[in-house]
């Protein structure tokens, strides 16, 4: 999950901007830290050679250079900061070969849903997607904020109940990655990692077709169950029965998560996500 | 008749907490049990408790923030240890606990370490700088301190009666709402922050009105010591940002108790509000802590290397565009909440413009050094490895500062690494550095040099062992707040990280063998003249420890650097022994109004964390009538007959005759 190995123009971008902007930082930052040490060391009482100046308390031309460092520097990385913040805005797009793939994500407690609605199928804690595609996010939660994270394909973006936000990213190589949730969401947080596959886009019309094989139907009712605390170890797909569930969802047709049962009426709560490892 | 109290609220089943738990107990008992078997209990409550003198309240917030340190310590060896045997399994820590230990080390360093030192300080410092008896209300200032050990005796109860908050130092909602969290921890963290914040509230307007409307005669402005120049603007972002963190927890808990909506899914809430807000006050929660650390550096760093601060008007300028600027930067803390590319961009630049007061900052204390004579005491070499380690948390802050590089670094171990480096590299070392500077004015005697140095490096060099590390792991993708994980490439740097806190753990074991030490050899470190550092500033122009009323007279200013100034004067003069003219002086007196206060809020806290409602009320009509009883009250000062000063304060100014008469011949 290095973020100095990207597999996608959004994490290219965003990993660029973090090599560049550190080099610029130490081309005063390596000086300073040198001086410090370097003024620190010669100016020790106990060295005789170093000329003892108490009356050097203000230049004018000091002060100008002191100043002028950080605000040169802040000039520059701030263009890369506006720059960078419209070129990779998550919402930008993100152009690719062939036709872009519409994925729709919800963080549940705890784990991951997503939903293909054109294909008219939906996975757990895997996403598939074809090599070189625009992939358009579109992210809510069943219930506490969570964010979605691929390292290696970058910019990370908030899912929040009763709202959508949107990401649109591209993977470049078949392989797989990983990916997370970047925002702490309770007792199953950890296990809310996922597979990426990125698979060649020959393969990806392959794979859509396997998957809407399965028996299971993703519906109202069965998001529901999925949507009760808990881990899931399991990879599970199922067929879309109703491609609008991603809007009911979002727009709290279906409300939000129902949260722990509450073990005692003594405030030490027992949720699911332990017992259910 | 004990609301959602039960025996069920005690964890029989969980070791950790209850065998910790125990040992606190059992320790606290004995130092009660030997406090009241030896007497001491008379001398505590009239010399400590109720006492209203701005040193000792300043030493009682500091106590407190020592002994919270440890808690919050040991939080984190117990993190680091989780996370360094999580691999590929559950570790020795649940996530019910695990969850609660990092939101309570998070709440406990910022809330009960970080800022009663540096409130401790700056009460400790502020007046003597300033040449005055004490700080404006100090009454006030008591209670301040007594809500603040209110909260975090609240916090440390839940340890053992219930649960912590399980949600994040910042309790997040809608993680944070009765729906997510339907346990006592959210309300523990929300109540014992609703009462200290009221104590730092008041505590924040103590300081402002003592900087701006009590220094002795021509102490302007810009003759202050930068100490007190921070201290303004800390205190006045207290004063600014701790309401909106008060409202904001108000509202959470309306959430809570009474079935509103602020920040819930339904109903209209606004989980985004929830984050503009606490983060409207959390950004300048970090100016807070760091700036008065700044004030620390400069007086460290100017006296040290025997000269006055560099650009003094420049830092005071840096100062307060800091102050100003830290308010405007907020949104940087989730940028990834995709609020488009312009406000990202506006609220990027405005992060990293507080880079450069920051910077300019840094350089007028490399140029305080260049052509000093520098000695390199204990707080010097603090402040030297501040310097160092906090630039390399202002790259990396910047570093997050710039949008699309916070994509892939937001909640990440890098994150972690960053604002443990500038708040450890930043504050913590500033506290030190501060009480190794300023312990002798407290207390009379010096630290230990040696314990004291062998502190700083098994610190610095344990902080970079621990937190590089996490940099690494940010780096490679890891985000924060995991109870376990499967990647096996983070394993070997959270075990890196775990040898790192043991470093810092002997660093912190010096410094308690440093106090033990030192006090053990107190004659041998005795300061006898008040002015061990060859200081500058006012407050090493009276005797350590300084009397109850601080100077016998009240201080003439002529300029910067007010005492460097008067010994210059005094070896030009070659010592005019004048004979002053003693006179009565009115100090405040004690009062237990503060203990008695906090007392009922305590009561009232808990009871309100456990719905208790009739103790709710108890407790509050006490702490009210406390108030009332203190507003009634006749008689608020005692005079100090003018015999009883002059005998003080000669015996200090022949010590002090003697000090500057042998630095005059050499």
């Amino acid at each position: 999950m290095n973020l100095l190995d990207p597999q996608g123009p959004v994490a290219a971008g965003n990993s660029t901007i973090l090599v560049d902007s550190v080099f610029i930082m130490l081309v005063i930052v390596v000086p300073t830290i040198i001086a410090i040490l370097g003024f620190a060391f010669w100016f020790r009482a106990s060295n005789p050679r170093a000329r003892y100046q108490p009356g050097f308390v203000y230049s004018g031309r000091v002060e100008m250079v002191v100043w002028s460092i950080p605000a040169l520097t802040v000039i520059l990385l701030g263009g890369v900061a506006w720059i960078g913040s419209h070129q990779l805005d998550p919402a930008a797009p993100v152009p690719g070969t062939g036709s872009p793939v519409r994925i729709q994500a919800v963080s549940l407690d705890w784990k991951w849903l997503f939903i293909y609605p054109d294909q008219r199928i939906a996975t757990v804690n895997t996403l598939t997607v074809p090599a070189g595609a625009e992939l358009n996010f579109q992210l809510t939660s069943s219930s506490v904020m969570n964010t979605f994270f691929i390292p290696q394909l970058g910019s990370m973006i908030y899912t929040m109940n009763g709202m959508v936000t949107k990401l649109n990213l591209r993977a470049d190589n078949e392989g797989k990655l990983q990916g997370m949730s970047a925002h702490f969401s309770g007792d199953g947080f950890p296990d809310m990692m996922f597979d990426v596959n990125v698979v060649s886009p020959l393969a990806f019309p392959e794979w859509v077709a396997n998957t809407a094989k399965t028996d299971a139907v993703l519906n109202a009712d069965s998001y529901k169950k999925l949507m009760q605390q808990g881990v899931e170890k399991g990879r599970p797909v199922y067929r879309l029965d109703d491609p609008r569930l991603f809007d009911l969802i979002a727009s709290q047709h279906i409300p939000p998560g129902p949260g722990p049962e509450l073990a005692s009426e003594a405030g030490r709560s027992h949720s699911g996500g332990h017992d259910a490892r | 008749m004990l609301g959602k109290l039960d025996w069920s609220a005690i964890p029989l089943d969980q070791p950790i907490p209850l065998v910790a738990g125990a040992v606190v107990l059992v320790a606290i008992l004995g130092v009660l049990t030997w406090v009241v078997v030896k007497g001491h209990l008379p001398y505590l409550w009239s010399e400590w408790i109720t006492s209203v003198d701005h040193k000792r309240i300043g030493v009682m917030y500091i106590l407190l923030a020592s002994v919270m340190l440890l808690r919050g310590g040991s939080d984190a060896i117990m993190m680091r240890i989780q996370q360094a045997v999580a691999y590929q399994s559950q570790g020795y820590l649940p996530p019910e606990h695990y969850n609660q230990i990092f939101s309570a080390h998070g709440t406990i360093m910022i809330f009960f370490v970080a800022m009663p030192f540096v409130i401790g300080l700056m009460n400790l410092v502020v007046p003597l700088q300033l040449g005055v008896r004490d700080v404006a209300f100090p009454t006030l200032n008591s209670v301040g301190f007594w809500l603040t050990a209110t909260g975090a005796l609240l916090v440390n109860v839940s340890l053992v009666v219930g649960e912590f908050a399980r949600t994040g130092w910042l309790a997040f909602p809608p993680l944070s709402g009765l729906v997510y969290s339907p346990g006592v921890g959210v309300d523990y963290y929300a109540w014992s922050l609703q009462i200290s914040g009221v104590g730092t509230l008041v505590a924040g307007i103590n300081l402002v009105t003592t900087v701006l409307k009590l220094r002795t005669k021509g102490m302007n402005y810009l003759r202050m010591p930068m100490f007190c120049w921070t201290t303004l603007a800390s205190n006045l972002l207290i004063v600014a940002a701790f309401p909106i963190l008060t409202a904001t927890l108000a509202m959470l808990l309306l959430d809570r108790y009474l079935g509103f909506h602020f920040f819930t899914n339904e109903a209209g809430g606004n989980v985004m509000m929830f984050m503009n807000l606490i983060w409207a006050w959390g950004h300048p929660e970090v100016y807070i802590l760091v700036l008065p650390a700044f004030g620390i550096f400069s007086e460290v760093v100017s006296t040290f290397s025997g000269k006055a601060l560099f650009g003094y008007r420049s830092m005071v300028l840096a100062t307060m565009a800091i102050c100003v600027v830290s308010f405007m930067v907020w949104l940087h803390h989730f940028f990834t909440m995709g609020a488009g590319p312009d406000v990202n961009a506006i609220f990027g630049i405005a992060s990293m413009i507080i880079a450069i007061p920051t910077g300019v900052k840094i350089y007028n204390w490399l140029f305080t050094m260049y052509g000093g004579r520098i000695r390199f005491a204990t707080p010097m070499l603090w402040s030297v490895g501040f310097m160092v380690t906090f630039i390399i948390g202002g790259l990396t802050g910047v570093l997050v500062a710039v949008p699309p590089a916070d994509f892939m670094l937001h909640n990440s171990m890098f994150l972690v690494a960053h604002f443990h480096n500038v708040i450890i590299g930043g504050v913590l070392f500033g506290a030190f550095a501060g009480l190794e500077y300023w312990f002798p004015k407290a207390f009379g005697f010096r630290l230990d040099e040696r314990w004291g140095k062998a502190a700083f490096w098994f610190t610095f060099i344990g902080f970079y062992v621990t937190f590089m590390p996490l940099y690494i792991a940010g780096m490679l993708g890891m985000t924060r707040r995991l109870q376990h994980y499967d990647v096996a490439a983070w394993r070997p740097w959270m075990i890196v990280a775990a040898v790192g806190v043991a470093v810092l753990t002997i660093g912190v074991i010096c410094q308690i063998v440093q106090l033990v030490v030192s006090i053990r050899n107190r004659e041998a470190l005795r300061d006898r003249t008040g002015d061990p550092w060859d200081g500058r500033s006012l407050e090493w122009a009276t005797s350590s420890p300084p009397p109850v009323f601080n100077f016998a007279f009240n201080p003439d200013v002529r300029g910067e650097d007010a005492y460097w100034e008067m010994k210059v004067h005094a070896r030009q003069q070659s010592l005019a022994h004048e004979q002053p003219e003693y006179q009565d002086i009115e100090m405040p007196r004690n009062s237990p109004t503060g203990f008695v206060c906090a007392f009922f809020a305590t009561i009232m806290g808990f009871a309100l964390i456990w719905h208790i409602w009739w103790m709710v009320i108890l407790g509050g009509l006490g702490a009210f009538a406390t108030f009332v009883v203190f507003a009634w009250r006749d008689h608020d000062e005692y005079v100090i007959p003018a015999e009883e000063v002059a005998r003080i304060d000669r015996s200090n100014i022949e010590e002090r005759r003697n000090l500057v008469s042998m630095a005059g011949a050499v």
